[in-house]
């Protein structure tokens, strides 16, 4: 099946833990197949440091098919690797040729401090999504659904918005290191929505006020964020986001 | 005579769990402020259920080891969620998606729990959907369905191909809600690896901080299991890389019995193999065999490619064994039959284990309807095929890219090539109809449990059943345990009971880095995948599993003298974490050997090839079988067998037929 037959550099970043500094430590792989994933030809790096008593290098991963939104390497300059709409889990070495050099780094900005080696803690998401990115609703008095007819241009909206995986490539190749694509995504999708509009204001308050909190840079409308993300959020949800809170703020 | 009391409400079937509603003990408002429930796992049973009590006024501590709850796996499911809407007009009830599912199960699930379930089913969706979660709608702003295997009624609801993604974002948002509010404490990155009891009943758990390593012990008056279903034991499977058995397992060693371990599913529409480096498996949503249709060449060893083999050449087996359900079979039916295609030498591609699953008919029907919506009267084949991908795209767009991710083909162009995989496990924690496991005030829900699937599981009720778990279900059952707690107070964790299990815990980490062995924990991994999908896998026999339990016996004494664990345990350390969950699958491994072993009959995903009909379907034994086998473990890998007896009062038990 699949011979493999590609020899690649890796140059990946080292660092033991959030406390020490890092440095990128080169290694050579042999016989790679072009069938693997970016993440298996790491278990194969892995597996050659475990046997010669090396430790491997940690990364994070748990789905492997681009959903989960774990997975997060800067390969060569881009955050999941040269192909546009896919993650690292998904990008497969026959994007690659016999012969590269591919570096490798974990997510860098202040609010995404390094755990050890490309493994990097993102929690500040969560802690903006528990700022507002719900619709308070208690579970057990719901309406039936189809009383709430939605037209369909709106739900697909409000779909591709929320297909957002968290994973915070957009943060990672901002030079700001913005969270606006992933905060806008969020927002986008509740205000698309009638079950949103209740909370529409304080939500986009909060949420933005959250995302100052935990040292994300301001957006400055390069657009880099956009062309990386792997499920395509569009930069019209930060239209979108800025005009709720503007409105938001009229209001006050 | 059997420990087990499945304590399933007197009355009749439609009436148990409404009268139950309104007899339940339940606990007041000042009380529950003081009481504390311990969720492991933040997956859709997880999320529903810590969001629910903290709603209702416990105090909630949620444990996942991702690093956020939102990654659990069940982010992963594609197709849909059933409910008995009957939007459709189609027909459905909660009666008949209650008989589907038993009889989808081949009759080896509760009636008084998949009643529950198809009756809790509906409020489901208007929960998520109050929620914000996007459910595929029709133009008229209603909400769609499609159809999924198994049944004859269209009661699927779908967000795209991404339905447990947009449903768990929806529990996910409620959980945070509560962290935001307080009610929710949540630690993400800790792994619970002890169950702590005192005096028989669970107390709390020892977790590890997966950053800094540190061991911390946590209390709680009832301790709630939410961890996903154990596939990885088979090492390649369609879970996540971190789902594992560990939560559960170690629960059983703490007394809670561990129910039907050899009912484990495996899905006919995966992507195949594609050499050794594969490090899991990626699952096809079952929804595309509703528009897709699946075939092998007439002919042995064809080695044409598909375009160029004719029409008539082809074999729909799926559609000749089965006319009345064709490709919608259900799932165990659908895998044996592709196992049978290939192993008969008509496989296809260059491993020659695959069968084609082919979109050409679907994009020319659409074709065709699309070019009469937009007022097309001649169309050429050119539009005609474009307007058939476009409905197509729009149905499947995400599930057809992933596949041209992964293999490097587009099936726009080509039929995807696709094989059956491990995916999803029935058996699991033993729960009565409150969801209590053998443990007193320990709890399992969705995917760890055992309970409302029998021998197998239709598509898109998994998701249904981790919500139902978790928003409709344990918000009520657990009163009747926690009514009686209110006189506890919170135990204090220097509690000898919980320095002991930490004792524990520390000792095997110790263990793991004193063996400083030559092979890596993947090694082992892959070892015991290869033994469980060999002779534990798709088809079994009594030869194999016999010789299957030897192996395993052998393997785990290597791991535990040769594996090596690199790093140390004060520190973020992913082959540490690794080693504790493969170390419990090998113990797993026999257990579901020893079930399968015993299991003197072919049902639902469980097939031995000594049972089964003249034209090779399962052959079932309700004489002999007709029960829940709940292993108790003894210790030493040993285990005592209790049985769970069926009675089917609702339900006449037939034969499963999908002719
Ligand atoms: C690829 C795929 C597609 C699927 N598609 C569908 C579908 O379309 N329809 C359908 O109905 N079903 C589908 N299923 C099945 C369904 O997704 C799962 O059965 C279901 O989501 C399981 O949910 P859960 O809440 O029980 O567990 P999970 O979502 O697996 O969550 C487990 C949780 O437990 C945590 N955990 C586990 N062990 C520990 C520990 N020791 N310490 C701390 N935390 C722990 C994890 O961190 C995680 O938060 C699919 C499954 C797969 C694999
Ligand atoms: S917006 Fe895109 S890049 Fe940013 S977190 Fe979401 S999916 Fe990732
Ligand atoms: S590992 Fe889940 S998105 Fe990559």
């Amino acid at each position: 099946m699949s011979q493999g037959n590609m020899n690649l550099t890796l140059k990946v970043w080292r660092q033991k833990n959030s406390k020490t500094n890092g440095q990128l430590v080169t290694y050579q792989l042999k016989d790679i197949s072009p069938d693997m994933s970016f993440l298996e030809m790491f278990d194969v790096l892995n597996e050659q440091l475990i046997v010669k008593g090396e430790e491997p290098v940690a990364f994070d991963h748990d789905c492997r098919e681009g959903i989960c939104g774990m997975c997060s390497m800067f390969i060569n300059g881009r955050p999941h690797g040269p192909k546009s709409k896919v993650t690292t889990c998904q990008l497969h070495m026959r994007s690659f040729k016999d012969g590269d050099t591919i570096v490798v780094e974990p997510w860098r900005a202040a609010a995404f401090p390094v755990i050890k080696d490309l493994t990097v803690d993102r929690s500040a998401f969560d802690r903006i999504i528990a700022k507002g990115g719900y619709i308070s609703v208690n579970t057990g008095n719901a309406q039936d659904a189809n009383n709430l007819p939605i037209p369909k241009p709106d739900a697909d909206a409000a779909f591709s918005a929320a297909a957002c995986i968290g994973c915070g490539a957009c943060v990672a190749t901002c030079k700001n290191s913005s969270a606006m694509l992933f905060v806008s995504a969020k927002i986008s999708q509740l205000a698309l929505l009638p079950q949103g509009q209740v909370e529409r204001t304080t939500r986009a308050k909060s949420m933005v006020a959250q995302m100052d909190e935990e040292g994300f840079g301001n957006c400055s409308n390069t657009g880099a964020c956009e062309v990386e993300c792997p499920k395509g959020i569009s930069l019209e949800n930060i239209a979108r986001m800025n005009r709720e809170f503007f409105a938001a703020n009229i209001k006050e | 005579m059997s420990k087990l009391d499945s304590k399933i409400p007197e009355g009749s079937i439609d009436q148990k769990w409404s009268k139950y509603k309104s007899s339940v003990a339940l606990v007041n408002p000042a009380n529950k402020r003081s009481i504390e429930i311990i969720v492991v796992g933040s997956g859709l049973a997880g999320s529903s259920a810590a969001a629910s009590l903290a709603e209702m006024g416990y105090k909630v501590k949620v444990f996942c080891f991702q690093d956020s709850p939102r990654r659990a796996h069940s982010i992963a499911a594609q197709g849909g969620i059933n409910a008995a809407k009957n939007y459709q007009n189609d027909g459905d009830s909660t009666y008949r998606l209650f008989y589907d599912t038993i009889k989808g199960g081949d009759y080896r699930a509760r009636e008084g729990n998949v009643h529950r379930l198809a009756e809790v089913s509906a409020n489901i969706i208007d929960q998520c959907v109050a929620q914000g979660v996007p459910l595929a709608r029709e133009y008229g702003g209603m909400l769609s369905n499609r159809s999924f295997g198994g049944t004859q009624v269209q009661r699927t609801f779908y967000a795209a191909g991404q339905t447990g993604q947009q449903l768990l974002l929806g529990a996910y948002s409620a959980l945070e809600r509560q962290v935001g509010m307080g009610t929710v404490e949540m630690c993400s990155r800790h792994e619970m690896l002890e169950v702590v009891t005192i005096d028989g009943v669970a107390r709390g758990i020892i977790a590890r901080d997966l950053i800094t390593g540190k061991l911390e012990r946590h209390f709680g008056h009832a301790v709630l299991l939410c961890t996903g279903g154990y596939g990885n034991v088979f090492y390649l499977s369609t879970n996540a890389m971190g789902s594992n058995v560990t939560a559960a397992w170690k629960a059983h060693k703490k007394g809670a019995f561990f129910g039907n371990p050899c009912y484990t599913q495996i899905h006919p529409t995966c992507i195949p193999v594609s050499g050794d480096h594969q490090s899991k498996l990626t699952l096809m949503s079952e929804s595309l065999r509703n528009d897709g249709r699946i075939w092998v060449p007439k002919k042995q060893n064809d080695t044409r490619k598909a375009n160029e083999i004719p029409e008539e050449e082809r074999d729909y087996y799926l559609e000749r064994r089965y006319p009345a359900f064709g490709n919608l079979v259900p799932r165990d039916v659908a895998s044996r039959a592709a196992k049978e295609r290939c192993d008969a030498g008509y496989g296809v591609g260059a491993s020659k284990m695959a069968v084609y699953l082919d979109y050409k008919a679907a994009i020319d029907r659409y074709g065709h309807t699309q070019a009469i919506k937009n007022g097309v009267h001649n169309p050429t084949a050119e539009q005609l095929r474009t307007f058939g991908k476009e409905v197509v795209e729009e149905k499947y767009g995400n599930l057809f890219e992933m596949y041209e991710q992964i293999t490097g083909e587009n099936p726009y162009e080509v039929p995807m090539r696709i094989y059956p995989a491990v995916h999803y496990t029935m058996g699991g924690l033993w729960v009565d109809y409150n969801l209590m496991t053998t443990v007193p005030g320990m709890y399992a829900l969705g995917e760890a449990n055992f309970s409302d699937h029998g021998a197998n599981r239709l598509g898109a009720s998994a998701l249904m059943q981790g919500l139902a778990d978790g928003y409709f279900v344990i918000p009520y059952t657990i009163g009747s345990y926690l009514a009686n707690e209110i006189r506890t107070k919170a135990i204090p964790t220097d509690h000898e009971a919980f320095v002991e299990a930490e004792k524990a815990v520390q000792a095997q980490i110790d263990q793991f880095f004193a063996i400083k062995g030559t092979k890596s924990v993947d090694h082992f991994h892959k070892a015991l995948g290869k033994i469980m999908w060999e002779k534990c896998g798709m088809a079994r026999n009594e030869k194999g599993l016999k010789e299957a339990i030897e192996e395993i016996k052998i393997l785990r004494s290597e791991f535990w003298k040769d594996v090596r664990v690199t790093g140390t345990a004060d520190e973020f350390n992913p082959e540490l974490e690794k080693a504790g969950r493969v170390a419990d699958f090998l113990e797993l491994g026999e257990l579901m050997c020893i079930d399968a072993l015993n299991r003197n009959e072919s049902c639902g995903g469980h097939f031995r090839e000594e049972y089964q009909t003249e034209d090779g379907e399962a052959k079932r034994d309700d004489e002999n079988y007709k029960y829940v086998a709940a292993w108790e473990n003894k210790g030493n890998n040993t285990y005592e067998l209790h049985k769970e007896e069926l009675n089917f009062e609702v339900i006449k038990i037939a034969a499963r037929s999908y002719k």
